[in-house]
């Protein structure tokens, strides 16, 4: 064989393995990141949440190492990221079926994810370990089995700043919605680009709808369903809107509301722009580690004038699900049980300064902080109260809610012109 | 190998009679071994760009015409139904208008703007060293990237933000403006981004473009008596007309698919105002799980995508 065709040839191997090996590059880029095992003979399991980088520096991960060395042959790998990245890649892999093993899940997910076929049915693994389900605060099921455990709770009351209310002749932060409305004039009256209220309602990330808008219907024990379909037009509904369209008519929230996200909310806040928010508890060491000097404190939210029934108090949770796809169910529901464990679960709680999932958990900041104790008594006194949790793409309903709440805002609509046209919106999702 | 083969045959010299098919066929595959030669060469490429770009496209397309994909396990097809329904949506309608508002102020300023910074920078008549440092503040822009720039004007352009600072103390304006959040402001707002973000890339191809038009030309310009706009219109442009229409055209292919600035900074928001076709596209796919019209929005998109590059692959070959 003459030394061209050597080379010839040797050429064409060599392309032909590049080839081969680009296609299989490709084609392993694709593949489950959720396939079992690696090459000692142990379990992976891929966990995905954006709950670590919310937590102390190597405080999760610490409690996955507990996991990993009561469980050996056990590996779990955290992959962590901001709650939408994670939500955008929970998404992405139930959509090609390489979910992680154990996901970090929003109640708004559930019946997505569940609708796709991407859950795993966590009734069937808890009774397939035999698990005391009574241990659980609380679980989000559909159609009669859970798929999503809340691991821990974040409640949502509202933040009032003491100094600007002191300032604005405020003696103490408002229960009643005249009383927040008087004193969010107050506040705006203080000038100095100071506004009583801030409400975010960027369509990006619409959780605002939720958090900071249907809040004010359940703070008064309404509601926006009736026998789990939309009921935009009722009373609750209608007068929660119209007052907060007399918040936006009288100039007290904060400018820039259209694209403004939960972050810059707390930002706001925090830099004491604003007097009053509606926030997530977990936001606490936030604040007080971005400002140390500011002096704040909770309360429920505002009811209706009159009003004396249970506060409905809106929350968010943690939740924790296992992947459909998984080919290590059992694997993950001892992640998914040592999680949900009480000595386990009350150290997360207290990590996160939230409130358990697990009813036998006592985080300890409860008697520790006085901010906390009294969230505690928020959250015991009323009723958690978030009814986007479970139904179908909850995020879109917001979304269209956001929409034509801003319009409505405008001037472009009136308060029933927008209610009736999210109540014909929202149907059509249903 | 080839060659001593052919030797053999025709001097006759090699095996006896019976072994010549043998030796006709290995001539055969032999030259067909080395026609095939070009197309081994662009094999690895020709894989990569099948299973990156042809296989997911046939695959969108083929989603593009049933109920519904990925979250409906058993899908049915529709046919164009999706069509008609996206053609017909009112807020795909906005997302056009505002797309090819974006889309041309857009590519119009970086043209203008990139043009203006090129003949700056390319002036005898500041030092070298002021010429460096020109060019490193002007190219500044491109060298963030998307996350950063929405972060940094979102910053900039907060109701309690450093634009509306330096407004209110010039006295421009009495309270603070909502840039971004406005109705009235917002498409105009995240335009002047995308134009702050994207002028770099034409300024130095205009550059490159105006140090390689020959000097003899300017000064037989010059002998012939024209004035310097006289040779601004009939020495440089003409020089830099094949490179201007080759940069219109892909940055009106770029900047027609822009989504992370506008989903980074309004979201598509406030209402719709600055809602365009990739951020429609993105809320169908991912807020709605609608995938299959999703994917019927992205045909459309790369079918206008598509004009673009045809004249784009036009000018690119009368040009050779």
């Amino acid at each position: 064989m003459s030394k061209d065709a050597q080379g010839s040839r040797t050429a064409l191997t060599v392309i032909g393995a590049t080839a081969i090996a680009a296609t299989v590059l490709v084609a392993s880029g694709c593949a489950a990141p959720g396939d079992p095992g690696s090459s000692d003979g142990d379990v992976v399991l891929e966990l995905a949440q954006w709950w670590e980088p919310e937590l102390p520096d190597g405080a999760f991960r610490e409690l996955i190492d507990e996991f990993e060395a009561e469980n050996p042959g056990i590996t779990v790998e955290l992959l962590s990221g901001p709650y939408a990245s994670t939500k955008e890649q929970l998404f992405a892999g139930a959509a090609a079926g390489t979910m992680s093993d154990v996901v970090g899940l929003d109640g708004a997910w559930v019946s997505d994810f569940k609708d796709q076929g991407a859950l795993a049915d966590l009734s069937a693994l808890m009774a397939e370990a035999d698990y005391d389900e009574s241990q659980l605060a609380s679980q989000i099921q559909l159609d009669g089995a859970t798929y999503m455990i809340p691991v821990v709770n974040f409640v949502y009351p509202m933040f009032t700043n003491d100094d600007l209310l002191a300032e604005a002749g405020v003696d103490a932060p408002p229960s009643t919605r005249s009383e927040f409305a008087a004193a969010a004039a107050a506040l705006t009256e203080l000038g100095g680009n100071t506004s009583g209220w801030i409400l975010p309602l960027s369509l990006e990330a619409p959780n605002g709808i939720q958090n900071d808008v249907m809040s004010w219907v359940w703070a008064s024990g309404g509601s926006m369903l009736a026998d789990g379909q939309p009921d935009l037009t009722n009373d609750e509904v209608t007068s929660a809107v119209e007052y907060i369209k007399g918040l936006w008519d009288d100039g007290v929230i904060a400018p820039g509301a259209f694209t403004m996200k939960e972050q810059d909310k707390v930002e706001e806040f925090t830099n004491g722009r604003v007097g009053m928010m509606i926030s997530s508890l977990a936001h606490i060491n936030l604040i007080r580690e971005s400002n140390p000097e500011l002096s704040f404190s909770i309360s429920a939210l505002p009811a209706e004038d009159g009003f004396d029934g249970e506060r409905g108090i809106p929350y968010a949770s943690w939740g924790i699900g296992v992947s459909e796809s998984s080919e290590n169910k059992a694997e993950a529901w001892k992640l998914v049980e040592f999680l949900m464990s009480e000595d386990v679960n009350s150290r997360l709680s207290s990590i996160a300064n939230a409130f358990p999932g697990n009813t036998a958990s006592v985080p300890d900041f409860v008697e520790g902080d006085e901010l906390f104790a009294t969230a505690f008594d928020i959250y015991q006194s009323g009723y958690p109260a978030n009814e986007f949790t479970g139904l179908p793409v909850a995020e879109q309903l917001m979304r269209l809610f956001d929409e034509q709440f801003q319009r409505m805002l405008e001037g472009d609509q009136s308060v029933d012109e927008m209610l009736s046209t999210t109540q014909e919106a929202w149907m059509n999702e249903f | 190998m080839t060659a001593l083969f052919d030797r053999d045959t025709r001097s006759g010299i090699g095996p006896d009679p019976a072994g010549r098919p043998a030796l006709q066929r290995r001539a055969a595959l032999s030259r067909t071994y080395r026609r095939s030669e070009p197309y081994r060469f662009i094999l690895p490429t020709a894989v990569l760009l099948f299973v990156l770009m042809v296989i997911p496209i046939i695959m969108v397309i083929g989603y593009s015409v049933m109920d519904n994909v990925i979250t409906n396990r058993s899908p049915e097809f529709v046919g164009l139904a999706n069509y008609v329904a996206v053609l017909g949506d009112r807020i795909f309608h906005t997302a056009v208008g505002n797309t090819l508002i974006f889309t041309i102020v857009s590519v119009v300023a970086h043209l203008v703007l990139g043009l203006v910074f090129a003949l700056l920078l390319n002036t005898t008549l500041i030092s070298r060293a002021g010429i460096a440092i020109f060019r490193v503040i002007y190219i500044l822009p491109w060298l963030f990237t998307v996350a950063i720039i929405a972060v940094l004007w979102r910053l900039l352009l907060n109701p309690n933000g450093v634009v509306n600072y330096l407004l209110q103390s010039a006295g421009a304006v009495e309270s603070g403006v909502e840039w971004l959040s406005s109705p009235d402001l917002a498409l105009a707002a995240v335009t002047f981004i995308n134009i702050w973000a994207g002028y770099p890339f034409f300024m130095i191809s205009m550059l490159a473009g105006l140090q390689g038009i020959p000097r003899d030309l300017y000064e037989a310009a010059t002998v012939d008596g024209a004035s310097p706009w006289q040779r601004f219109t009939n020495v440089t442009l003409p020089q830099l007309t094949p490179i201007i229409i080759s940069m219109t055209l892909l940055d009106l292919i770029w900047t027609s698919q822009q989504f992370a600035l506008i989903w980074m900074t309004t979201g598509g928001g406030p209402i719709n105002v600055t809602e365009m076709l990739s951020t429609f596209t993105y809320k169908l796919a991912f807020s709605r799980y609608e995938f299959a019209q999703a994917s019927t929005s992205a045909v459309i998109i790369l079918l206008l995508s598509m004009v673009l590059a045809f004249f784009y692959v036009r000018h690119q070959k009368a040009r050779d």
